[in-house]
């Protein structure tokens, strides 16, 4: 169970050290200490293990992470788990812009709120905020699943694709191409089992709604050329 | 890019150390901005005085400019220099010979007046511009600070920021303006002087023009969310206030941290880690078109 001190070691040595890693590694549990705000903590990771950083991170924290859990014990910065491909990443405070943003696949977990653009042009991944999410969330938003506890600022799904986005809470406004749809039985146990994984407990399915595509512009259509 | 620093002290125990402080946070915005770096800080203020900021080429000579401008009000000049620049404090009812005098004199330049606030800024690194100056041992209430990397107008010292228009007034941005140029014209025909073609003055200059026609620092900081276009983090000092305004679409990035003895801004929370207490603080990021303000009464 390696720790490393960020305020002793260069990050550079940590991001190497878990790059060098291999699939039957024993060192399946890093703790990281005293990051400050520091950029790019435990990017590009490809292995099951398990990091815990103790404290607010800077920008991009677990990007493109494959396999690995990790969690940050604090706030984190912008771009957290871009472009993540599977794994799981867990923010215990609140995430600036961009958190999730173009990620594939995984789960990506905020317990508080996120800021603007949260899961923008994703591509595969999920992600539950428990608190509420800026403006702008899921713009161009591809595939995959943004569940919001809270509130929604103005233009969630700005021309969205086939990601589906699902509210408790109030949503300033839509935008472009963005609509409400019903939320079947299908919708909700794929609901149930996000909010399970988030660790989320006495809150059911039913006080989601569920918006998504009217999948007028992604086809141009000389009909809807005004809304470009 | 572009950096910010801003720390208000609520406990003003801390006041010695507001300048050190200050230090730390524009050192870590280093890679945000490491052409300029400038602060103001709002230290004491004695009744029936001001306080000019000047400014001057290199190895100018303070000691004898001030002896020449004792001559002109009748009495010696209370001053500090600060490597290019020196801080006089003279009676209010001296003001105007002194600013006279300094009217048309070649390389030096008046570029700060506050009862508190003093202005400092300089080409170069954040630590080196900050240790020039001696910001680790200036003491006082509230501090706003910026590192510049330079987008609309060129690495000078007047471009760098903060940027004052106002008595005890300064503004450091991050963005671009993209009316500026319309803004100015319309101040300039109000009466408002400019000193650089840099979009952060405009919004400086209007937040002024505001002020002067009455508005509080809120309503002012309001009205420029209608008035100005473009990208901007703004973050203010006046004499007793310290305010922080995004743009509706919060392109820039912005972190505050508050406890009970200090409110904080820096654009990354790598500016706050050294701030005593940061560790038990509330740590967010402020909301797009939201006025923050801190008042000291």
């Amino acid at each position: 169970m390696p720790t490393v001190d960020l305020a002793s070691s260069p990050l550079r040595e940590l991001n190497g050290a878990l790059h060098k890693l291999t699939p039957n590694t024993n060192e399946t549990h890093w703790t990281v200490t005293n990051p400050r705000g520091q950029h790019n903590i435990a990017v590009g990771l490809d292995f099951p293990v398990e990091i815990d950083i103790d404290g607010h991170v800077g920008y991009y924290c677990a990007g493109m992470n494959k396999q690995a859990r990790v969690t940050v014990r604090g706030n984190a910065g912008q771009g957290v788990a871009e472009n993540m491909m599977s794994g799981r990443v867990h923010v215990t405070g609140d995430a600036s812009q961009a958190a999730g943003a173009s990620g594939n696949g995984g789960l990506l977990v905020i317990d508080g709120n996120a800021s603007a653009r949260c899961g923008i042009s994703m591509k595969g991944i999920d992600i539950v905020v428990k608190g509420s999410v800026g403006h702008l969330s899921a713009f161009m938003a591809q595939a995959g699943k943004l569940v919001v506890l809270g509130d929604a600022g103005e233009a969630l799904g700005d021309s969205i694709y086939e990601a589906q986005l699902f509210v408790r809470g109030t949503v300033t406004s839509l935008g472009a191409d963005c609509v409400e749809k019903p939320l079947r039985d299908e919708h909700k146990v794929e609901l149930k089992k996000l909010l399970d994984d988030a660790g989320v407990e006495g809150v059911s399915p039913d006080e989601f709604r569920r918006y998504g595509s009217a999948r007028k512009l992604y086809h141009f259509h000389i009909d809807n050329v005004g809304s470009y | 890019m572009c950096g910010i620093a801003g720390l208000f002290l609520k406990d003003q125990r801390l006041a010695p150390e507001l300048g050190g402080l200050l230090s730390g946070m524009l050192e870590a915005l280093s890679d945000r901005g490491p052409d300029s770096a400038g602060f103001a800080i709002y230290g004491d203020g004695d009744a029936g005085q001001i306080k000019l900021t000047l400014r001057a080429a290199p190895s100018f000579d303070f000691a004898e400019l001030m002896a020449s401008l004792g001559k002109v009000a009748g009495a010696l000049i209370a001053y500090q220099v600060y490597d290019t620049h020196a801080v006089i404090s003279i009676a209010t009812d001296r003001e105007a010979v002194i600013a006279a005098a300094l009217v048309g004199m070649k390389d030096v330049d008046m570029v700060a007046r506050g009862k508190r606030m003093a202005v400092f800024k300089e080409v170069g690194l954040p630590a080196d511009v900050a240790k020039r100056f001696g910001l680790s041992a200036m003491s006082g209430t509230h501090a706003v600070g910026h590192t510049r990397m330079a987008t609309e107008s060129a690495v000078t010292t007047n471009g760098a920021h903060p940027f004052t228009t106002g008595t005890d007034q300064c503004l450091v941005h991050n963005g671009s303006l993209s009316n500026h140029n319309d803004v100015r014209r319309e101040l300039i025909r109000q009466g408002m002087t400019f000193r650089t073609e840099n979009d952060s003055e405009v919004a400086a200059g209007y937040i002024s023009s505001q002020m002067a026609a009455g508005a509080s620092l809120q309503d002012a900081m309001t009205s420029s969310l209608s008035a100005l276009d473009g990208f901007y983090t703004f973050v203010i000092g006046t004499e007793s206030g310290f305010g922080v305004l995004r743009d509706p679409i919060a392109c820039k990035p912005a972190v505050m941290a508050e406890t009970d003895r200090w409110v904080a801004f820096g654009t990354e929370y790598r500016a706050l880690v050294d701030l005593p207490g940061i560790d038990v603080a509330k740590v967010w990021e402020p909301e797009p078109a939201k006025v923050y303000l801190w008042e000291r009464h």
